[in-house]
């Protein structure tokens, strides 16, 4: 699956955009934070508030509990600050 | 109407654009969004040079247009036009337009301040400040939250 990093999470974590491949277990969006939290130290400093974290999957908002499939776009960024 | 652009633009021609040959408009509201030289932060204002507003391409313009398909199921439009702009804007520049024309100015008004508010919780957009003490990403703010929730609760 590819992952988007927005404003200062793409600061700690390094990157825009990865292709990612998590083991067959991580199916909701908050497996897949776990999992990703776990790859290093920029990702785990970027994940450790999960309450500033928001999560599109497929470029709509997705709670905690959202499936997560092969193939799918997810985004993590802050709250947004337009307008 | 919906646009995401790095580029400024013309309030006049814009609301020419939209209102014209269109004679049951009666009134049109609009709402400018504009970069200020101060911004709050942890020991009271903090001067800025300039910001930048980074963007989710793609998702970025499917909210938007959601939100401007929901003012128009909300109210009754002739008319409306969301302007945001992306990239580094300086202190007096334009970053977003909201404009929102109908029969009357209640529709107009209110659907205005409705796409305003919401725009300002749910389009992917985040402004990173340039401060004195350097590059400063905005925090999210309550009162936006508390803003856009009172539509919801109308609805």
């Amino acid at each position: 699956m590819k992952i988007l990093y927005f404003a200062w999470l793409k600061g700690k974590i390094g990157t825009a955009e990865e292709e990612v491949q998590p083991p067959a277990s991580v199916t909701t969006v908050a497996a897949l934070l776990d999992w990703l939290e776990a790859r290093g130290a920029g990702y785990a400093a970027a994940l450790a508030n999960r309450e500033v974290v928001r999560v599109a999957v497929n470029q709509e908002y997705a709670g905690p509990d959202h499936r997560v499939a092969q193939g799918d776009e997810i985004a993590l960024f802050p709250p947004v600050t337009g307008g | 109407m919906i646009r995401v652009q790095a580029e400024d633009f013309d309030i006049g021609a814009e609301f020419a654009r939209l209102t014209a040959d269109n004679r049951n408009i009666g009134g049109l509201a609009s709402f400018v969004g504009l970069v200020r030289d101060m911004a709050p932060s942890r020991t009271g204002n903090a001067p800025i040079g300039a910001m930048t507003l980074e963007h989710y391409p793609g998702m970025t313009e499917k909210k938007l247009a959601e939100i401007e398909a929901e003012a128009n199921r909300r109210w009754p439009l002739e008319a409306s036009l969301i302007i945001h702009r992306y990239g580094r804007l300086e202190p007096g520049d334009r970053i977003v337009l909201v404009a929102t024309a109908s029969a009357h100015r209640q529709a107009a008004l209110e659907s205005c301040q409705f796409l305003i508010d919401w725009l300002k919780t749910k389009a992917p957009f985040w402004k990173l400040e340039e401060t004195p003490s350097g590059g400063q990403w905005v925090d999210a703010r309550d009162s936006d939250d508390a803003a856009a929730k009172r539509w919801a609760a109308e609805s």
